[in-house]
């Protein structure tokens, strides 16, 4: 390669125009992508959820005041359930049932992550592990995991071991299936571009085919992710000892023995929270920002 | 690297060829049996040498850049090259997980070269190809014209000899064409590359290369050359050109008549 000097010198002596009119050109096609305010966001984007919730919550009191069902073990009162919230958050137990469920749902998500992404690369890239597990792994997802629960109960016993072992049979094919769907669509091109760069086997793994796959692998992420949280809620509904912990799903089941419907309301409405709050918190700006940096988040 | 290829460019080299195409023939399998794609070619691309493969659609001439690029084994015969050549896309084929810059880091890296010089040899090469500020940028932030100067960037980062270029300014508008024609031809000059470029445009051949090599269709041999000896710089609207280009052309209609009769 010749000196970066003598280039330097030459950019400098443009006498042809030809840097002008590059640039000119680079200007005139090149197009600046703004991001909103935060006045339009809110507008967007907050405001339409706030006012469904309200919808929602005016025809439920309503349901209440004008007595359309007039029987407070079928339907309580919003106000009852706000109760029996106030009263957990004061015996301070309201956090330690979100906790304990979701420091369960996490740490199997996190288990499943590390099982699932090398056995869903293996599927995708080795002929013989597709042709042999690919139509099982893609089976298993349509297989409610709840009926994990009592297989995992008679091996493992009631204990925190069979929570994960539900959590990871509903999660790994989600996350590997994913991964797989992610690879295929990987262009050839960019395989072909990396071969020639030198980036194969390995290499060509962790360069390019990881990266092209990653906006596949985070769909199938956040759907292992609701799998994990589905599949925990069923067995802590199904298993529970007083050994366990109260997590949100045996909350939802002491409401039912106690014949408590605000108990009931208030574990339904946690386990919907918890779940929106992980997508809303973690995966949904996870998602964007790989969108975005790759140009393929489109303003509606 | 610098002085050996500054040497081949004044026709002193101790290697006699950047790439060596001999007796290479190609077939797929079709429907329909093996088909012949590529029949017999033999070709030499010299140290510093620019030539453009020109023919008709069907000549097979992507597929024998990509037998060069050794992206596919060819059914006879050999080709060797000096070091893994480059290659460039009609499509960019950068990629959108990196900016500019990175994806220029990306080849820096895949062959060696160690981390702290990266990032200053990629600012180079950016400024090789007047991109000076666009380092950080994001690939779909950049116009057509933009992503190919950033793909010729990254495949000079491979250091190669040779520079293998499959129609990579075809879906470009042709103001740009025509602007990265002078662009390619200033950094070829600079660099002292060969390059081997296919291409069905008579007068982007003719408007770059010291040689147009012209193959017939299916299966591609190779029918005749031209040498072409217009000083550069070029413009593709030269008489000299234009005139080249007529000649070529109808040689071209010739072939393409061919495959009517029969």
């Amino acid at each position: 390669m010749a000196s970066t000097e003598t280039k330097s010198d030459e950019a400098v002596k443009d006498t042809d125009g030809l840097g002008g009119l590059e640039a000119g050109l680079d200007a005139l096609e090149s197009s600046v992508a703004g991001r909103s305010s935060f006045g339009t966001t809110f507008r967007q984007k907050v405001l339409p959820p706030l006012i469904a919730f309200v919808i929602v919550l005016a025809a439920w009191q309503a349901l209440i005041t004008f007595k359309i069902v007039d029987d407070p073990t079928k339907l309580p009162s919003p106000s009852d359930v706000w109760n029996e919230v106030r009263n957990a958050w004061l015996q301070g137990t309201l956090l330690d049932y979100i906790w304990t469920s979701v420091s369960r749902g996490l740490l199997g998500f996190l288990f499943a992550l590390v099982i699932g992404t090398p056995l869903g690369l293996l599927v995708a890239r080795v002929r013989f592990v597709r042709a042999a597990i690919g139509p099982i792994l893609s089976g298993l997802q349509s297989l409610p995991s709840v009926a994990w629960v009592p297989p995992a109960v008679i091996w493992l016993g009631l204990n925190n071991s069979m929570m994960y072992a539900v959590i990871l049979l509903g999660a790994v094919p989600s996350i590997a299936n994913g991964l797989v769907s992610g690879v295929d669509q990987v262009p050839p091109l960019f395989l072909r571009a990396g071969r020639t760069m030198g980036a194969t086997g390995l290499r060509g793994t962790w360069h390019i085919v990881m990266p092209a796959a990653l906006p596949g692998y985070l769909a199938g992420l956040k759907q292992g992710w609701a799998f994990s949280w589905r599949s925990l809620m069923a067995a802590e509904i199904i298993a529970s000892s007083p050994d366990l912990g109260v997590g949100l799903g045996q909350l939802l089941e002491n409401g039912r023995n106690a014949s408590s419907m605000p108990m009931v309301f208030l574990a339904i409405f946690l386990i919907l929270f918890v779940g929106i709050a992980i997508d809303l918190l973690i995966f949904s700006p996870v998602e964007r920002w790989v969108l975005r940096s790759r140009g393929l988040l489109v303003k509606g | 690297m610098a002085t050996t290829l500054a040497k081949a460019a004044d026709g002193a080299d101790t290697t006699e060829y950047a790439a060596r195409i001999e007796h290479v023939s190609k077939s797929f399998t079709g429907p329909a049996g093996p088909q012949l794609v590529l029949d017999d070619i033999t070709l030499d691309v010299a140290p510093g040498e620019f030539v453009t493969l020109l023919g008709a659609s069907g000549c097979g001439k992507s597929t024998l850049l990509n037998l060069v690029a050794g992206l596919d084994r060819p059914s006879a015969g050999t080709i060797s090259t000096n070091g893994r050549p480059a290659l460039m896309f009609q499509e960019h084929a950068l990629f959108p997980w990196l900016t500019a810059g990175k994806n220029i880091e990306l080849a820096l890296r895949l062959r060696g070269v160690p981390k702290a010089e990266r990032r200053g040899r990629a600012e180079e090469l950016l400024e090789l190809v007047r991109l000076k500020g666009a380092y950080g940028k994001r690939v779909h932030e950049l116009s057509g014209g933009m992503r190919q100067r950033v793909a010729m960037a990254r495949a000079l980062a491979q250091d190669s000899q040779i520079l293998l270029m499959d129609e990579p300014f075809a879906a470009l508008d042709a103001i740009t064409r025509d602007v990265l024609h002078d662009e390619l031809t200033r950094i070829w000059r600079e660099t002292g590359l060969s390059v081997l470029f296919v291409t069905h445009n008579v007068r982007e051949a003719v408007r770059l290369a010291q040689r147009v090599v012209l193959l017939s269709s299916r299966p591609g041999r190779v029918a005749r050359e031209w040498r072409v000896d217009i000083p550069q710089p070029r413009r593709i609207e030269d008489a000299p050109v234009a005139e080249l280009s007529v000649e070529i052309t109808e040689e071209l209609r010739g072939e393409i008549r061919r495959h009517g009769q029969h």
